[in-house]
C-alpha cells in the first residue's frame, strides 16, 4: 500500500487525502519510508525533515477532520524543496561548505506559500553549489545519481529535485532555473520541469546565483501536477521588487484544455538554430517525433529562425559570472556561515581563507571570471557587449512569437552522461545549457516535458516548450496535449507510461 | 574553441583577480584555473562577433524602474535571530577579526601582502 502511494501523481494523492481515503500522514510516511529505502543509492536529499513533514501532514488531517475545506488543491501532498530556499526549521546549505549547517532565521516566500497551502516539506534536495553546474556533481556533499542509471548524472543544478521525482521519493519538487537548472534535470530524469516567466515566482529567500536570471519553478511527474504546484507558488510578492504584479495565468485550466488533445489553431515554432549539429542522434529523433505528434494533434508547425541564439551561451557565461561575483561577496565570514580563523589574522585574511575553504572549484572559477568581465578595460568588450547580445536575443524571441504561439526545441543536446565525464572540462559542461539559456536571458517562460527514450541508450529525452512572458497558459496547454498523446501511444503499443519504466532501485530495509 | 584563444588571461592575472575576489587560492588551483579560464574566455569572446554598436544593453528581462514601497514600520528580525548564525557574537553584536593593521593601509596590503 505505501509503495503504491509513492507511484501516484500529486493530483491523485490529493484526491485520496481530501476524500479521506488515506491520511496525509500516511502519504508523508510512505514517502519518508521510500527515501529511507532508496536515497542511499540516489542521494537526492541533503536533509530529511521527517518530524516537520509529519507534523505538517497531521495539521492537514486535523483540518479535514474538523470539516474544513483543503487549504489548497495540493493540501496533504508532500514535496522536496531545493536547498537554495530558506527554511526556518531546516538547514539551508545551497550545496556549499560555506553554509554547512546554516539555519536561516526566516522562510522564503516559496517556503511560506507551500506551508500555507498545506504541502508538507519532506526535506531539502541536493544541488550544484549555489546552483552553478549542470550535473549536481559540484555539490560539496557529493553527487546525486540518476535513478534511470545510477552511474549517470541527473542533470543540474537541480539534480536532487528531479531525481527525487524519478526515484518516487516525492511526487512534487521545487527547483530554480538560471540557465536550465529546472528543465535540463527534468529532461535527464524523464520528469516535467517548468521555468516560469522571470518575476512570476518570488525570489525572496531564494539564495541568489544570478539575480537577473534566477527563477523558481515547479517540478513534477505530470504536466497537471506541475500546473497545480505552479498555482501554489506563483504570484506577486511585495518582498521581491522584481516580482510581477499581475494575475497568475490559469495554467490548470490550460492543462485541462490541452489534455482534450486538440491543438487546432495553435502555431508551434520549430527553432532552426536549436538542433542538428552537436545534438545526439537519439535526442534529435525523439524530438522530431514529438514535433510530428504535435502536428497530428492539429497544431500548425512553422519553422522560425533565432539567429542570435548561437551567441546565448557566450553572453550567459559573461552575465552570470558577473552577477555571481557580486552576489557571492556576501559570504564574508562575518555574519553567517563558515569562518576560517587561524588566530591573529586580519578580517581580510579571514575572509580570503574562508572563501577559499568554503567554495568549490566551479564557484571560484565563476567568481574569478566575473571579476575579470567587470574589470575596467574589459567591461565594454565583455559584460557590456553581452548585455547587447541579450537585447538581440530578446528581439529574436519577439520576432519568433509573432509567428508562433509557442516555440519548441530539444531541452538538452544529449541524454544523461556518466558521472565524471565532463568534470574536468568546464566548457563541455556549459554546453549542456545551449538550448535552455536563451529563455533565461529574455525572461520568457519554458518547460521540459519527457518525449520518449533515446534509441541508442534508452535514456529519457526532453521536449522544450517556450512561451512569451506571462504566456504560460499556451505552454502548459501544448505540454499537456503532447503528454496525453504520448501516454496514449504507449498504451496502444502496450508499453508502461514513460516514468514508470525507471528501473527498480536497490532497496535498503 | 581554444584554438580561437590567443591566450587571453595569464596565471598572474588570475592570481590578481583571486586577490580582488578575496579567494586565497593555492598554486595548484592557479595552474588549473588559468588554463580553464583561458579556454572559457576564448569561447565567451564570441559576443564580440556581433555588430551591436547601436543596440541598447539589457540588464534585466523585465523593464522595471524604481520599485518603491510605502515607508511604513513592519516587523523585522530580532537581534537574537540576526546573530543566531554568526560565527562569533558578543554583547549583541557581530564579533569580527581585527580590521586594522599596524602598518600600511588596507588597500595596499590587499594587493601585495595577501597569500597567493
Amino acid at each position: 500500500m505505501t509503495e503504491e502511494l509513492t507511484r501516484l501523481s500529486a493530483a491523485a494523492l490529493a484526491a485520496k487525502v481530501h476524500s479521506r481515503e488515506v491520511s496525509a500522514v500516511e502519504v508523508a510516511r510512505a514517502h519518508l519510508d521510500r527515501i529511507a529505502a532508496v536515497d542511499g543509492a540516489v542521494h537526492a536529499f541533503l536533509h530529511v525533515g521527517a518530524d516537520s513533514a509529519l507534523a505538517a501532514a497531521g495539521r492537514v488531517d486535523a483540518a479535514l477532520a474538523a470539516g474544513e475545506a483543503p487549504a489548497s488543491p495540493l493540501a496533504g501532498v508532500p514535496l522536496a524543496l531545493k536547498d537554495v530556499f530558506t527554511t526556518a526549521d531546516m538547514p539551508t546549505t545551497c550545496g556549499s561548505r560555506i553554509l554547512e549547517g546554516w539555519r536561516p532565521p526566516y522562510d522564503a516566500t516559496v517556503t511560506a506559500r507551500l506551508r500555507a497551502a498545506g504541502v508538507p516539506i519532506l526535506g531539502k534536495t541536493n544541488m550544484d553549489e549555489f546552483a552553478m553546474g549542470s550535473s549536481t556533481e559540484h555539490s560539496a556533499y557529493g553527487p546525486t545519481r540518476n535513478p534511470w542509471d545510477t552511474g549517470r548524472i541527473p542533470g543540474g543544478s537541480g539534480g536532487g529535485s528531479a531525481a527525487s521525482l524519478a526515484a518516487f521519493e516525492a511526487p512534487l519538487a521545487i527547483g530554480t532555473d538560471t540557465g536550465g537548472s529546472i528543465r535540463q534535470p527534468a529532461a535527464m530524469t524523464g520528469t516535467v520541469g517548468v521555468k516560469p516567466t522571470y518575476g512570476g515566482v518570488s525570489r525572496y529567500g531564494l539564495v541568489a546565483c544570478a539575480s537577473s536570471l534566477d527563477q523558481a519553478g515547479p517540478c513534477a511527474r505530470t504536466v497537471l501536477d506541475a500546473a497545480l504546484l505552479h498555482t501554489v507558488i506563483a504570484g506577486y510578492d511585495p518582498l521581491d521588487s522584481t516580482s510581477i504584479d499581475a494575475p497568475v495565468p490559469d495554467v490548470v485550466a490550460a492543462v485541462r484544455e490541452g489534455a482534450s488533445g486538440d491543438l487546432a489553431g495553435v502555431r508551434v515554432g520549430v527553432v532552426s538554430e536549436l538542433g542538428g549539429e552537436g545534438y545526439q542522434p537519439g535526442v534529435e529523433r525523439a524530438y522530431r517525433a514529438a514535433v510530428q505528434r504535435l502536428e497530428k494533434l492539429g497544431a500548425e508547425v512553422v519553422e522560425v529562425s533565432c539567429p542570435h541564439f548561437q551567441y546565448g551561451l557566450a553572453a550567459y557565461y559573461l552575465i552570470l559570472p558577473s552577477e555571481v561575483s557580486s552576489n557571492l561577496a556576501r559570504f564574508d565570514a562575518m555574519r553567517y556561515g563558515l569562518r576560517v580563523d587561524p588566530g591573529g589574522a586580519s578580517a581580510e585574511e579571514v575572509m580570503a581563507l574562508t572563501r577559499e575553504a568554503g567554495f568549490g572549484p566551479e564557484v571560484k572559477r565563476r567568481i574569478i571570471l566575473g571579476t575579470y568581465a567587470l574589470s575596467s578595460g574589459y567591461y565594454d568588450a565583455y559584460y557590456g557587449q553581452a548585455q547587447k547580445v541579450r537585447t538581440l536575443i530578446a528581439r529574436d524571441f519577439a520576432a519568433a512569437f509573432a509567428q508562433a504561439d509557442v516555440l519548441v526545441s530539444p531541452t538538452a543536446p544529449t541524454t544523461a552522461f556518466p558521472l565524471g565525464d565532463k568534470l574536468d572540462d568546464p566548457l563541455a559542461m556549459y554546453l549542456n545549457d545551449l538550448a535552455t539559456i536563451p529563455t533565461n536571458l529574455a525572461g520568457v517562460a519554458a518547460m521540459s516535458v519527457p518525449c520518449g527514450l533515446a534509441e541508442e541508450d534508452g535514456l529519457p529525452v526532453g521536449l522544450q516548450v517556450m512561451a512569451p512572458a506571462l504566456g504560460e497558459a499556451a505552454m502548459y496547454r501544448v505540454g499537456a496535449a503532447y503528454e496525453a498523446a504520448r501516454d496514449a501511444d504507449d498504451r496502444d503499443d502496450a508499453r508502461a507510461p514513460l516514468i514508470q519504466r525507471v528501473p527498480n532501485l536497490e532497496v535498503h530495509a | 574553441m581554444s584554438a580561437d584563444s590567443p591566450g587571453t588571461i595569464s596565471r598572474d592575472e588570475v592570481a590578481h583577480l583571486a586577490r580582488l575576489a578575496r579567494l586565497a587560492v593555492t598554486d595548484a588551483e592557479l595552474d588549473l584555473f588559468a588554463g580553464q579560464l583561458d579556454v572559457i574566455l576564448g569561447a565567451v569572446a564570441r559576443v564580440g562577433e556581433v555588430a551591436a554598436d547601436d543596440i541598447p544593453p539589457t540588464s534585466h528581462a523585465v523593464p522595471l524602474q524604481n520599485v518603491f514601497r510605502a515607508d511604513e514600520r513592519r516587523p523585522s528580525l530580532s537581534q537574537e535571530q540576526v546573530l543566531a548564525g554568526a560565527p562569533a557574537a558578543e554583547d549583541g553584536r557581530f564579533r569580527v577579526p581585527r580590521i586594522l593593521d599596524d602598518e600600511p593601509p588596507m588597500g595596499s596590503s590587499l594587493t601585495e601582502g595577501e597569500p597567493a
